[in-house]
């Protein structure tokens, strides 16, 4: 059944091909130099397994070079158009620049970032494509086209010569008696190897998990050898940077009052409670909420214990003294509230490990849980009506 | 290890005392002087209690420690009227441990030192909640029992004015109110404090009950409470005959009379008690309130009255509310006017471990944390140092 299928899937696209060739004539000079290389353009139709309905595959959008080049002039014009709108300089209007205009321009109440108006470049709106592979005469550009995955071997065809060449380098060296025992880690920290859907879509081209290993060990090994720059830079291209999470915790400075002790500020939210916390370096452990002794104010040793918390965390049980003030919520949010409130004033008094670890116990983390809407047709934001068999 | 050397040290004194009741009164006095030198020698190992039994001798140096109170005196003393969690640990712990607090022992001091020719002072402890107001009251009467002074103890007034099943038009003034379950109930327990004054004193008047009782003049006092519990219809009458006596033979002294009150804010704060027709009750309508308020005016000597003011039983006040003012209100303040005011207050860090070091004492806190510097802190931070708070807190543990 396949088969058959398959066969007339290819005659079908080759017809198409015959086709479409007079329009691609012009082009073909301008695209023979431009295939060697892995260009973003419109794809003409595809190789390999078809679909088994070739209307399918007909029907798949594509968009001439024309069509992306008629884009990219309307979006320039665009920007300009923009820039002037919004009366800055059409020269310097960058993309972010050009977000925040839409945004003001185009207010949206959606949810959905992504169903809002974007204007970008047309290169990040419309998918990569692969390029025509073979030219006139039926012949691929490409040497290794008959592989089924050129873009992946010839990538791999290009690492391997490049380790040949070191170690060529290298023997040389040996040979003369120069050679240098030199290791480079630094490289490595802070940054990570491309994951698999990423290199497929530097590829465009599918890959298996085997391929993909198969190329990372490759790269290992060349960073395991000493290489030059122009290898170093081939073997960054595929090294992505890591930023560390935690050095996004911000510090509250410290401040200090009249009599000179230091206190540190900062606010707290949870569900729809706002705390606003005072923390003083000195102190006998007594806490103030609005004004009220903090036993008075919270009756329920639940929350007591959320107080608690952050102070037993960090084994400073009675050493400070703080103020606060809440609002909105009820007890047990304004409980969290006020936790969270202390526990980023706490931070200013504290190491930077201790805040590390104050983040990994979640301290410093915002509960972002809030009272889930009531949808129609059910009870509550769960709950559904009771079912009746008749 | 620790706990169990500071039970041992514990249950020699235990002993002790054992031995000092049966010996008598007297005897403690040299014997308590050396096991009083013991407890300084022990003081590395945060003691919690000492062997003074006699609350006369109590003095800042026992400050922050339990004292035993033998079972007999409990119930004699208290045969109705300790708070229900209290009672509940003593009956646990099969020991009542009363620690010496600051404001009690100003109070005993005070009391020490009363010039009987004068009115009666009145003294008035309050504070928030939980911090050992009522618990100050007995460790008051109890120093009063000692001292042979006649007891008028009302444990909680707030009990007379809310949810009383009887409410009878009064026999003597038919505008007031009766309450003879409240009544007869008060007066039990008043013979069971002071039985040894009832055969004493004697009624100044006549007073005829009904047509065919009547209590005649000169007759002891006993008989006017046994008129009353047995006839319920005049428990009331009874009580007011008994405050009257009372009062005017305090002032030939006789006797020393210490009239307590806990919960005076329900004098004259509202009710919840309705007539027949739905209408509210003022305070003042009942028979026993409009008697007691009598009784706490200080127009007569010979003795002392000492009030303590509760949120935890009161009608319609907020629950923060703890000062004088905001509890009595304007006609409570007027009415006690002038009066001495004791603030009761949480624990001192001393007396915290104290009470921490009484509990592990009695194996009452599990947890194998509880003796740690750090389970204590955390104990501290979650109590507020407050008594009320921490003994439930420890309930848990």
């Amino acid at each position: 059944m396949a088969a058959p299928c398959v066969f007339w899937g290819t005659a079908v696209s080759y017809r198409l091909f015959l086709g479409g060739r007079v329009s691609l004539a012009l082009r073909q000079g301008v695209w023979k130099a431009a295939a060697a290389e892995l260009q973003i353009l419109r794809l003409r139709h595809t190789t390999g397994v078809t679909a088994k309905k070739n209307v399918a595959a007909l029907k798949r959008e594509t968009y001439t070079v024309d069509f992306i080049k008629k884009q990219i002039e309307e979006f320039n014009i665009g920007k300009r158009h923009l820039a002037n709108m919004m009366g800055e300089d059409p020269e310097t209007f960058t993309q972010e620049d050009i977000d925040r205009a839409i945004a003001y321009l185009f207010p949206s109440g959606l949810f959905e970032k992504q169903a809002r108006p974007i204007m970008k470049h047309p290169e990040q709106i419309f998918p990569k494509q692969r390029a025509i592979q073979w030219g006139e005469d039926g012949r691929p550009f490409h040497f290794l086209f008959y592989t089924g995955k050129q873009s992946y071997y010839s990538l791999m065809h290009e690492a391997y010569g490049k380790l040949l060449d070191v170690e060529k380098r290298q023997n040389q060296l040996q040979a003369k008696g120069l050679f240098s025992e030199k290791t480079k880690t630094k490289d490595l920290i802070g940054s990570r190897w491309l994951i698999k859907e990423e290199l497929e879509e530097m590829l465009v081209e599918k890959l298996s998990d085997q391929d993909y290993a198969q190329f990372i060990r490759l790269l290992e090994r060349l960073l395991t050898v000493e290489c030059s720059a122009e290898e170093e830079e081939f073997v960054q291209r595929f090294r992505r940077s890591v930023t560390v999470q935690s050095r996004k915790q911000l510090i509250e400075p410290l401040q200090y009052d009249g009599q000179g002790m230091a206190f540190s500020t900062s606010e707290g939210k949870r569900k729809s409670a706002k705390a606003e916390a005072i923390v003083y370096e000195h102190g006998s452990g007594r806490i103030k909420v609005n004004g009220i002794d903090y036993l008075l104010y919270f009756p329920v040793t639940q929350d007591r214990e959320q107080l608690m918390f952050p102070f037993h965390f960090l084994d400073r049980l009675g050493k400070h003294d703080v103020t606060c003030t809440v609002s909105g919520g009820g007890r047990s949010s304004q409980a969290g509230a006020i936790r969270l409130a202390m526990a980023k004033a706490l931070c200013s008094f504290v190491t930077e490990e201790e805040v590390e670890w104050m983040r990994q116990a979640g301290l410093l983390t915002a509960d972002p849980r809030v009272r889930e809407r009531k949808k129609p047709g059910q009870e509550g934001a769960r709950r559904k009506f009771t079912w009746k068999k008749r | 290890m620790l706990t169990r050397t500071s039970r041992l040290v514990s249950g020699a004194r235990r002993l002790d005392p054992g031995r000092l009741l049966h010996a008598g009164s007297q005897a403690p006095q040299s014997l308590a002087a050396p096991l009083d030198n013991q407890a300084p020698d022990d003081s590395p190992r945060a003691v919690s209690r000492t062997s003074e039994k006699d609350p006369a001798r109590h003095g800042e140096q026992h400050e922050g420690l339990h004292y035993n109170i033998p079972l007999q005196d409990m119930r004699t003393l208290f045969p109705h009227s300790l708070p229900p969690r209290f009672s509940m640990q003593v009956k646990t712990f099969s020991e009542a441990c009363l620690m010496v607090r600051k404001p009690a022992l100003e109070l005993l001091h005070y009391l020490k030192n009363t010039n009987f020719a004068h009115p009666a002072v009145r003294y008035v402890l309050y504070g928030e909640k939980g911090t050992g107001k009522t618990l100050s009251l007995c460790h008051v009467i109890h120093f009063c029992a000692k001292q042979d002074w006649l007891i008028l103890h009302v444990p909680d007034a707030h009990l007379w004015v809310k949810s009383c099943r009887s409410l009878l038009p009064s026999t003597y003034n038919k505008q007031r109110l009766d309450q003879p379950a409240e009544a007869s109930i008060w007066l039990k327990n008043f013979k069971t404090t002071n039985e040894r004054f009832l055969s004493q004193i004697k009624v100044q008047e006549k007073y005829v009950w009904n047509k065919r009782e009547s209590t005649e003049k000169g007759s002891p006092l006993g008989e006017v409470v046994e008129q009353g519990i047995m006839r319920v219809k005049n428990a009331t009458d009874a009580v007011g005959v008994v405050l009257r006596e009372l009062k005017g033979q305090s002032s030939l002294g006789g006797f020393r009379l210490l009239v307590a009150v806990d919960g005076v804010n329900a004098l004259w704060g509202k009710t919840t008690l309705k007539r027949e027709d739905k209408s509210l009750v003022a305070p003042e309508e009942l028979a026993l309130v409009h008697n007691l308020r009598k009784m706490v005016k200080n127009d007569w000597h010979g003795g002392t009255i000492v009030l303590t003011l509760s949120q935890t039983g009161s009608l319609f006040k907020p629950r923060k509310a703890y000062l004088p003012q905001e509890l009595l209100g304007k006609e409570g303040f007027d009415a006690l006017d002038p009066f001495i005011p004791i603030l009761v207050s949480n624990y001192s860090p001393k007396e915290f471990e104290s009470c921490i070091q009484y509990y592990l004492e009695n194996s009452w806190l599990q947890h194998e944390k509880a003796h740690t510097e750090e389970g204590k802190k955390e104990l501290l931070f979650l109590s507020n140092a407050n008594p009320g708070q921490l003994e439930r807190l420890c309930a848990h543990l």
